[in-house]
């Protein structure tokens, strides 16, 4: 390091000492990339209990009759694997991982806005976690009303809901300082001469649900504390014994919990959007237009909840129009898929695992997509509802939208964020063995639910025998392909490989930065002068 | 190594417009919150519009007036103080965040006057008076409790917002200089206005 004597070193996120050291420092941080590695390690541990729930329970449908759980714990596991998948792990996701890594470096800042309200919105994510997580051991047994606590079974079941609900209310409080932060930081804290229309599209997807998360989450928030107050004190909101309405709950439990949807899947387009162009060694098809479909998403996805509706009780009207915009919303999310498509016509591309992960996404979000216009429309939603078809659906979206996005981006951004490189073979070996597990657990779902399988029992008749078990065969193959990833990704970590600050030969600001990342990001904040991508 | 400062450091990244812009969002998420309630009390009012009525009239205009007077007045205060603190008069500051504080605490009173009146009668939550009623009433009431005691609990943390400002405008950490935490305090505290604003006529002057 001779002739490294006269710069100043500048110690890297992982190894800078503040006022505390060791596992002290990582709790009291206010870096965002350590924010982000925190919640990283939190969130892979809640991921990874709700895949083994979601393991067990395909165990137990692998044939009809009690395998391994009784009518009671199933539904007790998945509520559970619900409450785990969306509070703990897909609504925080992409966004609070790579969006606390890496915004403020995508957007040449130091930090966020408030960087002591991040660390805090952290604290409560894992108060949540442990609250939400408490209703298994406390009280009266774990939940068993689904994770959509629908009242008024919510409000009569004699397990511990309120632990739950007041978990989830927690979740949500932390989830609407994190949007708020972004959004700010957005607005504060762009380095110079970065427009608006020079920020990389995987903070306009951040923008968008930072204010989803703002305008949505706190409907759910009082939502749940008026279910805790109708438990707790018995006072009446939504028992029809009492005049409430079960299904003004729904409506005001869909109001945050569709948008909450976009909350999930825009930061996993996002980062999709990231991937695409540095593989493809191009600049982005239509940068306007995916901002446009960002927000457009945001906005109509705010009007669409009616949908989860259709056999619950509302007039024709309402019902031809959520159906409507539910179509419509369908729009801007196709103009982001022909964008990356058209991204790839006469690029240059570079085959590596993040880009065979973001086709990977493409192409079961598109399975996801047109099964939901299927469930969109309002004759064939009457037939396919509450069927294995709409587990099928969304497991499409959020496991195959956002987990796929979420493992991609980790591939993409693995090399910046630990400064390692993992084994570029196993990694694809690993998502070719996810890849097939993955359809070969959901497709036949598809089948189940055209030909009538109903969700959420322990049980089924003899008829749907066939079909289960090639979906719980592919449970077991997506587990395979899962651990060769992460035992491939953990070697990774640990194993010394060469460092380099641009492997992917990216364009946006985090590849200019040194891998990893110094403690303030940049030696000097950068001036901006040209589009993200440009090639 | 000696040459970098600890990152963060309380000044090094000071931006009262984020920090104003901050508390606007989080307004935006305050007034959503009770926007659920005001659905859900629409709703409601639709369905059961003669109960509603009736049940009001179980409730007192006079001490309704006076909060929404004591509320209004404590608004002015709080704008009072943040006209001082731009004008570096710290004693006045001081003197009108302690008169705004002080009307919190007489709101809590009559509150206090107001739900002990009530709970006397026999009428709290989980009561079996309460249980007994018509639905209406029942919903009414269910209402009332939750959405003035919610309003309540915002009124709590104001004042704990405002008392934390007032001993740092006290010690100098807030200063003519640097006041965002006044103004943050002072929009948090305008919204616990408005939040009752819309709450005094839903619950007492229904006609």
């Amino acid at each position: 390091m001779a002739e490294h004597t006269e710069t100043k070193y500048l110690p890297n996120y992982l190894e800078y000492q503040g006022k505390h050291k060791g596992l002290l420092g990582w709790l009291t941080t206010t870096d965002h990339k350590r924010i982000g590695l925190l919640y990283f390690y939190s969130m892979m541990t809640f991921f990874l209990a709700g895949v083994v729930m979601g393991l067990l329970m395909k165990f137990e449908l692998i044939s009809p009759g009690e395998q391994i759980m009784g009518a009671q714990t199933y539904n007790g596991l998945f509520t559970l694997h619900g409450l785990t998948m969306i509070f703990l792990f897909v609504i925080p996701g992409v966004a609070a991982v790579y969006g606390n890594f890496f915004l403020p470096i995508l957007i040449g800042a130091k930090d966020v806005s408030f960087p002591r309200l991040n660390l805090m919105s952290w604290y409560l994510y894992i108060l949540g976690a442990i609250v939400v997580l408490s209703s298994q051991f406390m009280g009266d047994g774990p939940p068993d009303t689904g994770w959509t606590f629908y009242a008024p079974y919510s409000l009569k079941t004699q397990t511990n809901v309120v632990a739950a609900v007041t978990g989830a209310f927690i979740l949500g409080f932390s989830s609407i300082l994190t949007g708020l932060n972004f959004v700010v930081t957005m607005h504060r804290l762009r380095a110079p001469g970065m427009g608006w229309l020079r920020m990389p599209l995987f903070a306009w997807s951040l923008y968008g649900t930072g204010w989803i998360q703002l305008l949505a989450t706190p409907i759910v928030g009082i939502t749940f504390l008026m279910v805790i107050a109708e438990r707790l004190l018995g006072i009446g909101f939504f028992d029809p014994a009492i005049g409430g309405d079960p299904i003004l709950y729904q409506h005001l439990f869909w109001i945050y919990s569709h948008p909450a949807v976009y909350i999930m899947i825009l930061p996993a387009m996002g980062a999709i959007t990231e991937i695409i162009p540095t593989f493809a060694r191009k600049t982005i098809f239509g940068y306007t237009a995916i901002v446009i479909s960002s927000m457009a998403i945001a906005f109509v996805g705010y009007f669409v909840w009616g949908h989860h509706m259709f056999t619950s009780g509302m007039s024709s009207t309402s019902r031809w129009v959520f159906s409507l915009l539910t179509f419509l919303v369908a729009i801007p999310s196709a103009i982001k898929v022909f964008n990356w498509t058209a991204t790839l016509y006469k690029g240059s591309i570079n085959i590596q695992p993040p880009f065979l992960w973001a086709i990977s996404f493409i192409f079961v979000f598109m399975i996801g997509g047109f099964s939901g216009l299927v469930l969109g429309s309002l004759a064939t939603d009457i037939h396919t509802h509450d069927t294995a078809f709409v587990v099928a659906h969304f497991h499409y979206i959020v496991f195959g939208g956002t987990g796929f996005a979420f493992f991609g981006a980790l591939h993409y951004w693995f090399p910046k964020m630990f400064a390692r490189v993992y084994n570029t073979k196993v990694a694809n070996i690993g998502l070719l063995i996810f890849f097939i597990g993955f359809n070969m657990l959901y497709f036949p779902m598809f089948y189940l639910g055209l030909i009538g399988m109903p969700r959420r029992y322990y049980d089924y008749l003899p008829m749907f025998h066939n079909a289960n078990i090639l979906s719980t065969v592919g449970s077991w193959i997506l587990a395979i392909g899962l651990i060769i990833i992460i035992v491939n990704l953990f070697r990774a970590r640990k194993a010394t490989g060469k460092i380099v600050d641009d492997p992917w030969d990216g364009k946006t600001l985090e590849w200019t930065t040194s891998s990893p990342p110094i403690v303030e990001n940049f030696e000097e904040i950068p001036v901006v002068d040209h589009g993200p991508y440009e090639y | 190594m000696e040459t970098i400062t600890t990152p963060h450091h309380a000044d090094a990244h000071r931006d009262d417009t984020a920090a104003k812009l901050g508390m606007w969002l989080f307004i935006f998420t305050e007034i959503l919150l009770f926007g659920g309630l005001f659905i859900v009390y629409s709703v409601y009012r639709f369905k059961n519009p003669v109960a509603f009525e009736l049940a009001h009239h179980e409730l007192s205009i006079t001490m309704g007036l006076i909060n929404t007077i004591i509320l209004l007045v404590s608004s002015a205060t709080v704008a009072i103080s943040i006209s001082a603190m731009q004008k570096n008069d710290k004693k006045m500051t001081m003197l009108m965040l302690g008169i705004t504080l002080l009307l919190a605490l007489v709101f809590l009173v009559n509150k206090y006057f107001e739900w002990g009146g009530k709970f006397e009668h026999g009428m709290y939550p989980g009561s079996e008076l309460m249980k007994n009623l018509s639905n209406g009433d029942m919903l009414f009431f269910s209402l009332y409790f939750f959405m003035t005691g919610l309003h309540a609990v915002h009124i709590i943390v104001g004042m704990i917002l405002l008392a934390i400002t007032l001993v740092k405008v006290k010690t100098g950490a807030v200063n003519t200089g640097k006041y965002a935490l006044l103004e943050n305090s002072g929009l948090y505290w305008h919204l616990v206005d408005l939040i009752w604003i819309f709450l005094f006529p839903l619950f007492y002057l229904i006609h």
